[in-house]
């Protein structure tokens, strides 16, 4: 039997036990990363976002250059692959895919969700962003907006920056994250009140 | 010849069998499985021993049936246990030894 | 190299044919014209990288398609944006 056909399960333990023999990935440093990787989550661009829509120069540096920006909000970025921020305006709405495999903003938004790595995501995404997202989110771009879908093929990790809504005159930057969800900053839901 | 029949199986961006499929966008968490195998490929990279070109070169050799039966972290599973061997960072008769032993 | 606003179109090829490769251009938009959206840097090619051969740096685009250009489906005007190395780039 081919090797690379063993349970997943098994492959992980034989694997991770001769790496730890040979000095090279210990139980330590697994443990420590989980940790690191589970505290990254959409609350971090949420208040990205936020403080764009209240800060005109963090929104002109989150677009001009979204790894700085991060930084600039304490997100660990060294080593990671550059973050590109899409923005959101009257006239264009962005769709984040990854039609080759699951590229997403992780050290921003955190794990990707489930549905983003799908079969069906991947290739509806690209083809009929329209029907995908009224049918499955029940969110409908207006016709008179153009679509954007956004494939990361390459070596920039995407993330959207979502219209502000009408209805937060004057709220703060802590309200305002609390109304950005996961789906906003890949666009295939809208911020609402 | 038409471009659907000429691509290699993971380039899915408008592929007509797999737009029907409907997208279960309920939220979903990791498992110790996934969050392990995540941590895992991130300290090889770290450590330069497999980077995230090889990840996805090991996941689109897995053949189309495999691909599609395997959850999303046992592809990427595979594809570490097989960068790791061409990379001659373990061997197989080692592997095979500590699938035993396990 | 290419400069914003250039019309630029994607090669029709197909080195899958050949033999294991890892390619990151996606197939619906190969042999498609474009325009190109803006300069985003050189990187060491993933085409290389994924067998652990040495990689040269190449020059990444942002190129945005017509919808029209794509599918005979949905709003003609609405548009992709991907991510093309230089390599895969010609004029047409």
């Amino acid at each position: 039997m081919n090797i690379l056909e063993t349970d997943g399960e098994r492959l992980l333990r034989a694997v991770r036990s001769l790496l730890e023999g040979k000095g090279i990935v210990s139980t330590e440093e697994v443990r420590e990363r989980i940790a690191v990787t589970d505290a990254a989550s959409p609350g971090q661009g949420a208040r990205m976002v936020a403080r764009a829509w209240v800060d005109p120069s963090y929104r002109r540096l989150m677009l001009a250059d979204g790894t700085k920006a991060a930084e600039a909000a304490g997100i660990m970025m060294r080593g990671m692959p550059p973050l590109g921020v899409l923005e959101n305006t009257a006239e264009v709405h962005h769709l984040v895919v990854c039609t080759l495999c699951s590229c997403y903003p992780r050290a921003v938004l955190g794990y990707p969700p489930l549905w983003f790595k799908s079969a069906g995501y991947r290739a509806r995404a690209v083809r009929d962003p329209r029907g995908l997202l009224a049918d499955e989110w029940k969110t409908v771009i207006p016709d008179a907006v153009t679509v954007r879908v956004v494939d990361s093929t390459a070596d920039y990790r995407w993330m959207v920056l979502p219209l502000r809504p009408a209805g937060t005159e004057g709220w703060d930057e802590e309200r305002l994250a609390g109304i950005v969800r996961e789906g906003d900053m890949i666009g295939v839901t809208v911020p609402r009140v | 010849m038409d471009k659907e029949t000429q691509r290699a199986h993971h380039d899915m961006g408008g592929v007509a069998k797999f737009m029907c499929e409907t997208v279960d966008i309920e939220p979903h968490g990791l498992d110790d499985f996934d969050r392990e195998v995540d941590a895992l490929r991130q300290l090889l990279s770290a450590k330069q021993l497999m980077s995230v070109d090889e990840l996805r070169r090991g996941i689109e050799a897995i053949p189309e049936g495999e691909y599609h039966r395997l959850s999303y972290y046992r592809r990427w599973m595979r594809s570490i246990a097989d960068t790791l061997l061409r990379r001659g960072v373990i061997t197989e008769a080692e592997l095979r030894a500590a699938l035993e032993g396990a | 190299m290419f400069v914003a606003g250039e019309t630029v179109r994607v090669k029709d090829s197909w080195p899958e044919a050949a033999g294991p490769v890892h390619i990151r251009t996606p197939h619906y938009v190969r042999g498609v014209v474009g325009e190109v959206v803006r300069f985003l840097g050189d990187y060491p090619n993933p085409e290389d990288l994924a067998f652990a051969r040495p990689a040269e740096r190449r020059g990444l685009y942002h190129v945005r398609f017509r919808r029209g250009a794509l599918w005979p489906e949905g709003r003609a005007e609405d548009d992709v944006l991907i991510e093309i190395f230089e390599h895969w780039l010609e004029r047409p």
